[in-house]
């Protein structure tokens, strides 16, 4: 579904990833794990369209088509999902609207029919209660607000109403507490399905126990020093980034 | 020295005219006229070189000699003003046309309530000059620029409006200003007068529109005179033709405990300019003070508030928005001066502007002089742009960027229109925006 190969990117004339090759398959979930600066949040922006990043080389195809060559909303419609690390607050934007707005593009971008507002009300209300959000969330202005652990439910309650092909979730668990963890580790869970691909770029291995991955890479200065299964990530918890590190260097 | 042609054209024409306005003869209302002419003819037009006009250029009258003195007006009828009204907006209404009050385009007298006073200023100039002695043109010439010394010496329509002590107007009360096309560019200079007696209550609506496209000039005055505990919730919409200029003076006097709301939203004109004044005279009085502005194109907006807080006790609080894109140009100055008696004074005021365009322009120049020492006091003024985050946040759930550029565009003005209690205004103008806005048809639905 997702393959990177040898991807570098820039940010204003400074390397950030150099030479990431990475293959997702539909089905799997993969976990980025490394410490602060190796690369991880660039990896998920530049997936997911942001602008401001310079590929310098490499590629990303996303179901055979070249990711790198669409436009953000483009990946969106065509099922690019990224859960934001810091969800934006929209202040005077109501939540159910900017849901509602984000599904019709996608549906109207697949020449599907938009959903009225009494279907979407249903649908809201079903997924809602998923994450076990309170009904007001969707009155209230987007993430304005919000505290953390809000802010990243209503993240996974968009992923929930979207249903992404491909979900890339940057640092969704950082600063949450263990009941919300658990709350959003269920709402990702209940989105695996065999036609599903999620990256999970986080920094704790905590999330992990939650939300078992097929394979965890790490990342370490742009570069991924080392792959494995599960077992990886509780080395990791264990002995820290340090070894990796240093083996890498 | 020698005058400048513009203000000889206005004090001549002044000397033909006087004698036939309303209540001419009356001497109180020709002194106060004359006194207005000669500080007129003393001032002229503000040029940059005035601090208060320093980002606003009033070139264009000493280039065209507008016709003051009110002109005949087309035949229009109900049918044709219908568009300027507030669907849904049960009002008491009077009309005015190139600045001449229309009574068969207003209410009836027979639908306009008893206990209070709705009239045309000329009416009540003719048959009661008496009842405006106390007020009229006491309040907004003090220390005024040329522009209001002009509106004061050619009064002659306009609207009066009387609260009796104790009295709650059961509805608002719509003032609607048309210009039409005329051959030769119009000087239309409404002077209104609301008078509020202690613990009376109202709403008022100035609304300001076009019928053509062609350019005019509105010069307009309103004092507002509130007595202790009286409310007036005030509204402003300047919609005038892009080629028309607007300058505007408000000018409240507040008594004790009395409150007075501004809402002035400004969307038309070439050149749009007001000042909004209110002078807080007595223990507990409060203002607030919202606005909005969109411009675009070769528009400039500008608005001037000041606050007087002279007593202890007051508050007041100025929330003014402005959107600007094109080549457009914003100002906004505000002035709180608090004297040494307002001990206590609550005084809070932001303004923040949204720049569309790399062309477009806004000076914004907060002001606090405090001389009393135990005050709170904030003020607060943004510059900026569409925040590049939300953006890719909007984009990142499949919004087309225009689309999402105009949802921000609506969220940050639709904060000072929420501000608006009078629903049927606050919704037609929340859809104006939206029409305004490119790819928006969806943003309808956030209208409630």
């Amino acid at each position: 579904m997702l393959v990177i190969k040898d991807l570098r990117v820039s940010v204003e004339g400074k390397e950030i990833l150099k030479g990431i090759s990475l293959e997702v398959q539909a089905g799997q979930v993969h976990a980025i794990m490394g410490p602060n600066g190796s690369g991880k949040s660039t990896l998920a922006h530049v997936l997911a369209g942001r602008e401001g990043y310079e590929v310098t080389g490499g590629s990303a195809s996303y179901e055979g088509k070249d990711l790198l060559a669409m436009v953000a909303e483009e990946r969106a419609r065509e099922g690019v999902f990224l859960a934001f690390q810091y969800p934006v607050e929209i202040p005077g934007v109501n939540n159910m609207y900017f849901l509602k707005a984000a599904l019709n593009a996608k549906l109207k971008h697949q020449g599907r029919p938009e959903m009225d507002a009494m279907d979407f009300l249903t649908l809201i209300r079903e997924k809602a209660q998923l994450l076990k959000m309170n009904e007001d969330f969707l009155k209230r202005a987007v993430n304005e607000g919000f505290s953390g652990g809000e802010k990243k439910r209503n993240e996974i309650l968009q992923m929930a109403i979207l249903e992404p092909r491909l979900a890339l979730l940057d640092e969704t668990d950082s600063g949450l507490d263990i009941d919300a963890l658990q709350v959003v580790s269920e709402g990702v869970n209940a989105l695996r399905s065999p036609e599903r691909a999620f990256v999970l770029v986080t920094h704790y291995q905590r999330l992990l126990n939650y939300i078992v991955p097929d394979r965890v890479h790490v990342l370490a200065h742009g570069r991924i020093v080392k792959s494995g299964d599960r077992s990886l990530a509780l080395e990791l918890e264990e002995r820290g980034y340090g070894w990796i590190e240093s083996e890498a260097a | 020295m020698s005058a400048a042609p513009s203000i000889e054209h206005y004090v001549s024409e002044h000397e033909a005219q006087r004698s036939g306005l309303p209540g001419a003869g009356v001497p109180w209302l020709d002194s106060r006229r004359s006194a207005a002419m000669g500080r007129f003819a003393e001032l002229g037009f503000p040029t940059p070189r005035n601090e208060e006009w320093k980002y606003t250029r009033m070139s264009v009258v000493e280039k065209t000699l507008f016709q003051t003195g009110i002109k005949a007006c087309l035949g229009l009828d109900e049918e044709d003003i219908q568009r300027y009204l507030i669907p849904g907006l049960e009002a008491w209404r009077l009309v005015f046309v190139n600045g001449q009050f229309m009574p068969s385009l207003s209410s009836r007298r027979s639908e306009l309530p008893e206990n209070l006073r709705i009239a045309s200023l000329a009416k009540v100039l003719s048959e009661d000059p008496a009842a405006l002695e106390a007020h009229l043109g006491r309040h907004a010439d003090a220390g005024a620029d040329g522009f209001a010394a002009l509106n004061a010496a050619y009064m002659a329509d306009g609207a009066y409006i009387h609260l009796p002590r104790g009295r709650v107007a059961q509805r608002p009360i719509h003032l609607l200003h048309i210009a039409t096309a005329q051959e030769a560019p119009l000087f239309c200079q409404p002077r209104h007068l609301i008078v509020a007696e202690d613990s009376s209550q109202a709403q008022v609506l100035e609304t300001y529109v076009s019928m053509g496209d062609g350019g005019y000039f509105t010069n307009a005055v309103t004092e507002i005179v509130l007595g202790a505990n009286a409310q007036l919730t005030h509204y402003k919409v300047q919609r005038e033709s892009e080629e028309a200029y607007h300058v505007a003076t408000l000018q409240a006097d507040q008594a004790r405990d009395s409150r007075l709301v501004t809402h002035s939203i400004s969307l038309g004109a070439r050149l749009a300019r007001s000042d909004i004044n209110s002078v807080l005279d007595a223990e507990g009085a409060e203002c607030v003070m919202n606005g909005l502005y969109l411009a675009q194109g070769r528009q400039h907006v500008d608005f001037h508030t000041r606050v007087d807080h002279c007593k202890p006790h007051g508050t007041s609080k100025e929330f003014f928005k402005g959107v600007l894109d094109g080549r457009a140009r914003g100002v906004f100055s505000g002035k709180v001066y608090v004297h040494p008696d307002a001990q206590k004074t609550d005084a809070a005021q932001r303004n923040a502007n949204l720049l569309l365009s790399s062309h477009a322009e806004v000076d914004t120049k907060p002001q606090l002089e405090i001389y009393a020492d135990d005050v709170k006091c904030s003020h607060g003024a943004t510059v900026g742009q569409l925040d590049a985050d939300s953006l890719f946040y909007l984009r990142s759930r499949g919004l087309d960027p225009q689309a999402a550029r105009s949802l921000l565009i609506y969220a940050f003005a639709s904060e000072v229109l929420s501000e608006i209690r009078l629903e049927p205004l606050r919704l037609s103008l929340e859809e104006e925006l939206i029409r305004r806005l490119p790819e928006s048809q969806d943003l309808n639905e956030l209208v409630a």
